[in-house]
């Protein structure tokens, strides 16, 4: 049904209808390959209340439980199959902190390239999806996420990988995100990551008193779809601050790298060797 | 043996099928009732989901099935490549004798360990998907492995064929299949160098979660290596155990080989387990890992590292200059635990490090683990008994043909012999 709609946006575009409505977001309807910008949302930790606005709607659109649980410090609030988003507080030096854990939509997904079956997806627009007729289920993009994002329905017969797809099926209506649309605070903002990045950048130097002079996500494992602001170093936000600037992929690259060559290379020596070690052609040179 | 074909065939392969040997053993009885008890577990892990019988959790997503069946069994299955690269392409023709039954026990441990990994998958029914090609992700090192396991169980199953080609008498097909050894046995090499380091390659991603003294860049290279002497040691004790229980089966050349053999074997892992801890020191100081030494994952690394890598590559040099194949054979058990250890420690142990919890397999996830190993030794033995593993190929293989399989310098055995004596003399 989705698609359908989009379909409808697109003949729509086509015709010059009037796209000034969905304009934010226009880059959606008709992507230019070489003009992409990746679709992120900025939370900004100083402005949230912590109220689970974000979590009760995620909910309430995916058909999972209401969260009963409220966010207490020196609790952790994990994410889970039926819980895209947890917000957390944390006692920190300056006093008590929200913080949002759900899925950062790296850049450069760790899991989508442990997928073996491209089930794990960086769209172009930015949200990294996972595909029901793809996965074989077999959890690599657990073991590579750093940041433990997909979780896997240990208690279904039919299991799923369930991670926050930054509201995908919206996004591509021209709608928001349903946690950003329903912030009552605006602690979080939907936009184009490079203009997200500017907002960030300019709150933190309107008022450089009240933030952290970081935004985590700006290069955290080469860049996420989420990126954060707080008034405290990430660490006390019980972030993980030693996860590097490069890209997770990364990692594999020598190695996969090396597979052609060995492919290559190694059958022609073992033939090589095959050939100096054969015994009748040691033989004959004996006998000569 | 000269029988009329497709029925005499069918007749015969009905005849084979029938039990050899006796039937309640100690053994039998205990592997078969573990096995049913894990088909049961099965069915409720089919039903119910996986959580219901493994203690996998979202941190540690992969269970016993995978992290020791096929991240610790397919090392082991590494015997085989090394045993067909002496033979095949360093025309070493001593070891002879046990590449039939070394190919043989990796052939079967790829079935089953790819087996297991079914078991294991929340959706095995999509398993088609990366085969087929509907969705590639050939950035992924489980697509390279997962193909792998394909291709090689392909190659080993053609490398095994001319035994199974004696056994049903098919002697035109046993041409065939022999004019392919040489090309399998290359790509089976190849194959083998790619995915047991690509087993480790499955790890690199998670440099945040496994602890610094177990993680590296170079845990690729590690595992490739350190599958030479896994897969080594476990010929030693399967090679140990069949001279008792395939007696009956035995050719004389098997028999009267088997210490030589094994010794030499023996010496070969000395030495790889030498090049594997230069290797191990080289990551430790490249990584400057000394701080985490003085710490309880520090001991719990040295264990790993001083006992059961230093002390077997000692015990197994031992072992080979006194000519002691008690000593080499234990020895080849210990190391067989050290890999297991060392695999277990990337993959679950030093796995999530941080997190405290300690997790521990359910006793339903061990079953299964150890009835996956009982199937894979059934079928052995079936395998052994009848057809020519241990046993001297048929008559109406050529003589010239026979003596290429099982033909054995003598020289090496009398050089083995002075060479111990010296040392002995030299020791007194």
């Amino acid at each position: 049904m989705g698609i359908d709609r989009r379909n409808f946006l697109k003949a729509l575009g086509v015709a010059g209808g009037s796209l000034a409505v969905s304009n934010s977001f226009g880059s959606t309807l008709i992507p230019k390959k070489d003009d992409k910008e990746f679709y992120g949302i900025l939370y900004d930790s100083t402005v949230c209340v912590g109220c689970q606005g974000c979590e009760i709607i995620c909910a309430e659109k995916n058909g999972f439980p209401f969260p009963e649980d409220e966010p207490t410090a020196g609790v952790i609030r994990k994410t889970n199959p039926q819980r895209y988003v947890a917000i957390n507080t944390f006692n920190t030096s300056k006093g008590e902190q929200f913080m949002r854990k759900s899925c950062n939509h790296c850049d450069n997904p760790a899991c989508a390239s442990a997928c073996l079956t491209k089930a794990m997806y960086k769209t172009e627009d930015g949200p990294v999806i996972w595909r029901e007729d793809k996965c074989i289920g077999c959890r690599s993009c657990m073991v590579a996420c750093p940041f433990d994002i997909p979780k896997f329905e240990f208690d279904n017969p039919n299991p799923k990988i369930q991670k926050c797809k930054m509201c995908y099926d919206k996004m591509q209506s021209g709608e928001k995100p349903v946690c950003v649309e329903n912030c009552p605070v605006e602690a979080l903002v939907f936009g184009k990551r490079r203009d997200l990045l500017e907002i960030a950048k300019s709150r933190i130097y309107t008022e450089p008193e009240k933030y952290y002079h970081e935004v985590y996500g700006e290069d955290t494992v080469g860049g996420t779809g989420l990126l954060y602001l707080a008034s405290v170093p990430f660490e006390e936000l019980g972030f993980r601050t030693d996860l590097g600037k490069v890209s997770y992929p990364e990692f594999n690259k020598t190695f996969l790298y090396s597979v052609p060559a060995v492919l290559i290379l190694w059958p022609a020596f073992l033939l090589g060797l095959r050939s100096a070690s054969d015994e009748k052609e040691n033989k004959n040179l004996n006998e000569n | 043996m000269n029988r009329e074909e497709n029925t005499g065939l069918l007749k015969f392969i009905i005849n084979e099928l029938k039990p050899k040997g006796k039937i309640i053993t100690p053994f039998n009885v205990i592997s078969v009732i573990t096995i049913l008890v894990s088909v049961i577990i099965l069915f409720i892990r089919f039903k119910n989901g996986l959580g219901s019988v493994v203690d996998a959790s979202q941190e540690r997503p992969w269970g016993l099935w995978i992290n020791l069946n096929v991240i610790t069994g397919v090392a082991f299955a590494g015997g085989a490549y090394v045993v067909t690269f002496m033979v095949y392409i360093l025309g070493l023709k001593k070891y002879r004798p046990i590449v039939r039954a070394t190919v043989l026990y990796a052939f079967l441990a790829y079935v089953f360990y790819a087996g297991a990994l079914l078991l294991d998958l929340g959706r095995p029914w999509k398993v088609i998907n990366p085969i087929i090609g509907n969705s590639f992700g050939i950035s992924s090192v489980l697509f390279l492995v997962a193909w792998h396991f394909i291709l090689y169980m392909g190659s080993l199953f053609i490398e095994f064929s001319p035994t199974i080609t004696e056994w049903a008498s098919l002697k035109p097909l046993r041409k065939v299949v022999v004019s392919m050894t040489l090309g399998v046995v290359i790509l089976g090499i190849t194959l083998s160098t790619l995915h047991q380091s690509g087993l480790g390659a499955l790890f690199l991603m998670a440099k945040a979660k496994i602890h610094p003294l177990w993680y590296s860049e170079f845990i690729p290279i590690l595992f490739f290596i350190s599958s030479i002497f896994a897969g080594l040691s476990l010929v030693i004790v399967l090679e140990s155990i069949s001279q008792k229980a395939f007696e009956k089966n035995m050719s004389f050349v098997n028999k009267s080989t088997h210490r030589t053999i094994m010794l030499s074997l023996a010496r070969v892992c000395t030495v790889s387990m030498f090049v594997y801890l230069s290797m191990t020191v080289l990551v430790f100081i490249h990584g400057k890992n000394y701080p985490y030494l003085n710490t309880p994952w520090g001991y719990w690394y040295l264990v790993e590292v001083i006992g059961f890598v230093l002390l077997p590559c000692v015990l197994f040099l031992f072992g080979y200059k006194l000519g002691n194949l008690k000593l080499v054979r234990t020895t080849a058990v210990i190391t067989i635990f050290g890999i297991i250890l060392n695999r277990l420690n990337i993959s679950t142990i030093a796995y999530q490090w941080y997190d405290n919890s300690l997790s521990f397999p359910t006793w339903m996830e061990v079953v299964v683990s150890v009835s996956v190993i009982f199937v894979q030794i059934h079928v052995f033995r079936w395998i052994a008994r009848r057809m020519p593993v241990y046993t001297e190929s048929p008559s109406w293989v050529s003589r010239e043909q026979r003596k290429e399989l099982y033909s054995i310098q003598d020289d090496t055995l009398t050089l083995n012999n002075t060479r111990r004596k010296k040392w002995k003399v030299s020791a007194e």
